[in-house]
């Protein structure tokens, strides 16, 4: 789960980082007071789930009060990256000295965990990273072990810092590791720490992400921050990705769901992971104008796959459905084929006539392909490749 | 010969009583792969299909000396633990089925079974065959849909994707080409077996003449294979297919920089096809030119 900005740093507050005050307001009279509370200068910050923000247009300085409320009158619903702006987050606008660039983070490669910081904070660090590498010192921790105090002092020096700054910055690289730990944290990084002209070390910037897969022990403590569970997209969800998500949530056997909407007329079930990626690549190398992404597998009970697949039939603009998977080692078969004939009788569709291709093979396909058989629908098993079964739908739309 | 599972492969499921377990270790039995033993604490006594539950793998160790290999069948918040305990008890291979574990407690269990001398397939892994000889998990479903899938023969196949390893084995099946030795490698970024970890096993096998590789956009794990080929010589013809190509095409968005520093721009549908192509590995553009590219390639060294 990733979090804004004013989520990332009530956590790092709860671990002691030092932040620049600031304050989340979300009208501009707030931000006008916020301005005065704080003390002009200021930054104003739309708080939305994305990176690059600032190149965006979504960071903005304000010299006085009545100018941060002006201001935020321009930025929040403003649209960023798909974003509509609803909070800003507004705060002291600092003397910088020095940007640093610190994060914490998992390696596939290594299988493990380390922590990389660099002299080059800022927004161009990805730059920084591909040509001249050597600037961002990392250093690979146990997967047992937590951070060594030697490990952040080494880190220190290898910055070049030195006296008190040295020492703030080894207590901010021990708090974000501890951060990163104990929230099961897979990023927890401070881009820009900023080093003030008065040899103060914050963290100007934050980003974390909490792993979905360990909130069952985070959700509490997340809570009790005013972090609530939810989901992450690439781009705000629409109205039909929302309604499929509820249909995949509502029970958490198998997964009829990740849904992503397209502007196409071929609605798709298909499945499972891989073969829904598969089937998916096939249908557009083959010129076909899906209607939606989806991923079924996992065993889901029929009343899923129906209620997703009653979606997808009404979603507006769709004429054919194309019910694919890979060949089902813990799937059964006869549940797409029920949960899809359930689906089209309850809305009136006659399956002997709309337009469908069924490709599916593995456990009790002989009980769905008698079903299919039954309501007069044509059916393709294991011997018509995925390639074969795509072509097959494409073409079923031609004319339609 | 075959990789990891063979005729002398005896296994105990953790986690034996749960709804999957009980259901894929039927499916196992009716293959006739030899579930000696299930582990399920408080409920040391029962059975499952025959096959005796207890309550610790140590206790099951002791009655049935003759288990080497353990499937974890466990729910993700007990995966780290039934894994290390598996590990202490000497087992030196281990199947992880269980999906959705915590990152730092997959990197744990794996550092953990690296310090013993233990080898880990997966987690998120579906599971194996060596077809003839033993099937692990719930790979291929019940034993007659299995078999309908997966014949014997001298093609290894390796697959980020559970589902999409029996498709592929369904489609050389089709094509009367025979498999040795199949393995779902996990869907996760961090898995105990990569790619480039277990061909040094296929290089070491008889029975294996050809390497199919069923790839996934996301981490670098086929980039540093392909290095690895390269520099290694490995000696057998790979044929690979790359999934999910729509995606390189989507609005990604990037959380933070961190990702794009550790991973550079490895990840990509297209950019692994590159650099396989580079390692002299067969890429396919389409899942079903995969049989084709494997008779060549057997023509080629039988």
């Amino acid at each position: 789960m990733r979090l804004k900005e004013f989520e990332s740093k009530r956590i790092l507050q709860s671990m002691g980082v030092s932040l620049p005050k600031g304050k989340l307001v979300s009208t501009p009279a707030e931000a006008r007071q916020a301005a005065q509370e704080i003390g002009a200068p200021v930054v104003l910050k739309v708080q939305i789930l994305a990176t690059g923000r600032g190149k965006a247009g979504g960071v903005k300085f304000a010299d006085t009060p009545e100018q941060a409320e002006q201001v935020a009158g321009q930025m929040i619903g403003m649209q960023i990256k798909g974003y509509v702006v609803e909070q800003l987050l507004v705060e002291e606008k600092l003397d910088i000295a020095q940007e640093l660039y610190l994060a914490a983070t998992f390696e596939e490669a290594t299988k493990g965990r380390l922590m990389m910081a660099s002299d080059a904070g800022g927004m161009d660090i990805n730059e920084v990273a591909e040509k001249d590498p050597t600037r961002i010192n990392r250093v690979h921790m146990d997967s047992w072990i937590d951070m060594h105090p030697f490990q952040a002092k080494e880190l220190a020096y290898g910055l070049g810092l030195s006296g008190k700054v040295n020492s703030a910055a080894q207590s901010l690289f021990l708090k974000l590791w501890a951060t990163f730990v104990s929230f099961d944290a897979i990023l927890a990084e401070i881009n820009p720490v900023v080093v003030t002209k008065d040899g103060r070390v914050v963290a100007a910037d934050a980003h974390i992400e909490i792993e979905g897969d360990s909130m069952f022990r985070q959700k509490d403590r997340l809570a009790a921050l005013g972090i609530l569970d939810r989901d992450d997209n690439a781009k705000p969800p629409t109205e039909f990705e929302v309604e499929a998500l509820k249909i995949d949530k509502a029970d958490y056997r198998g997964v009829a769901g990740r849904v992503v909407e397209f502007p196409g007329s071929l609605g798709l079930m298909i499945g499972a992971g891989g073969g829904s990626l598969t089937l998916f690549d096939a249908i557009l190398r083959n010129g076909g104008k899906p209607a939606n992404y989806c991923e079924v597998g996992g065993n889901p009970p029929v009343s899923k796959v129906y209620r997703l697949c009653k979606l997808i039939l009404q979603k507006p603009g769709v004429k054919g459905l194309a019910v694919m998977t890979n060949v089902f080692s813990n799937s059964r078969v006869d549940t797409l084929a029920r949960g899809m004939i359930k689906a089209m009788l309850e809305l009136g569709i006659d399956p002997a006539t709309y337009p469908i291709t069924f490709r599916s093979a593995g456990a009790f396909e002989e009980d769905a392909y008698a079903i299919l058989r039954k309501y007069g629908v044509k059916y393709l098993g294991r011997d018509v490749n995925i390639e074969d079964a795509a072509k097959a739908a494409v073409s079923m739309m031609e004319g339609l | 010969m075959a990789i990891l599972v063979d005729e002398n492969t005896k296994v105990v499921v953790q986690g034996i009583t749960g709804r999957e377990a009980t259901t894929f270790t039927l499916s196992m039995l009716e293959y006739g792969t030899p579930v000696l033993a299930g582990v399920t604490p408080g409920k040391g006594g029962q059975n499952v299909y025959g096959v005796p539950v207890y309550n610790t793998v140590k206790e099951a160790l002791a009655k049935h000396p003759a288990i080497n290999t353990s499937i974890v069948s466990v729910p993700p918040p007990l995966t780290k633990d039934a894994v290390m305990e598996a590990v202490d008890a000497g087992i030196k291979f281990i199947s992880v089925f269980t999906e959705r574990v915590p990152r730092i407690d997959v990197c744990q269990m794996i550092e953990y079974a690296k310090m013993h001398g233990t080898r880990i397939v997966g987690p998120n892994s579906l599971g194996m065959c060596s077809p003839e000889r033993g099937k692990l998990g719930a790979i291929g479903g019940p034993a007659e849909e299995f078999k309908k899938a997966y014949k014997k023969g001298p093609v290894a196949i390796l697959s980020r994707s559970g589902g999409m390893l029996t498709e592929t084995a369904s489609l050389l099946t089709i094509n009367g080409i025979g498999m040795s030795t199949a393995i779902n490698i996990g869907g996760d970024p961090v898995i105990g077996s990569t790619f480039m970890e277990l061909l040094p096993l296929l290089e070491e096998d008889s029975e294996t003449k050809v390497v199919v590789l069923f790839c996934e956009p996301g981490t670098s794990s086929e980039e540093r294979m392909a290095t690895w080929v390269k520099e290694h010589h490995f000696s057998k013809p790979i044929v690979a297919f790359v999934t999910g190509s729509f995606v390189d095409n989507m609005p990604g968005m990037h959380f933070g920089h961190a990702a794009v520093i550790v991973e550079g721009n490895s990840g990509s549908a297209r950019g692994k096809r590159a650099a396989m192509r580079e390692a002299g590995i067969v890429v396919v553009e389409t899942h079903d030119q995969i049989a084709p590219a494997v008779k060549k390639a057997l023509a080629g060294v039988m």
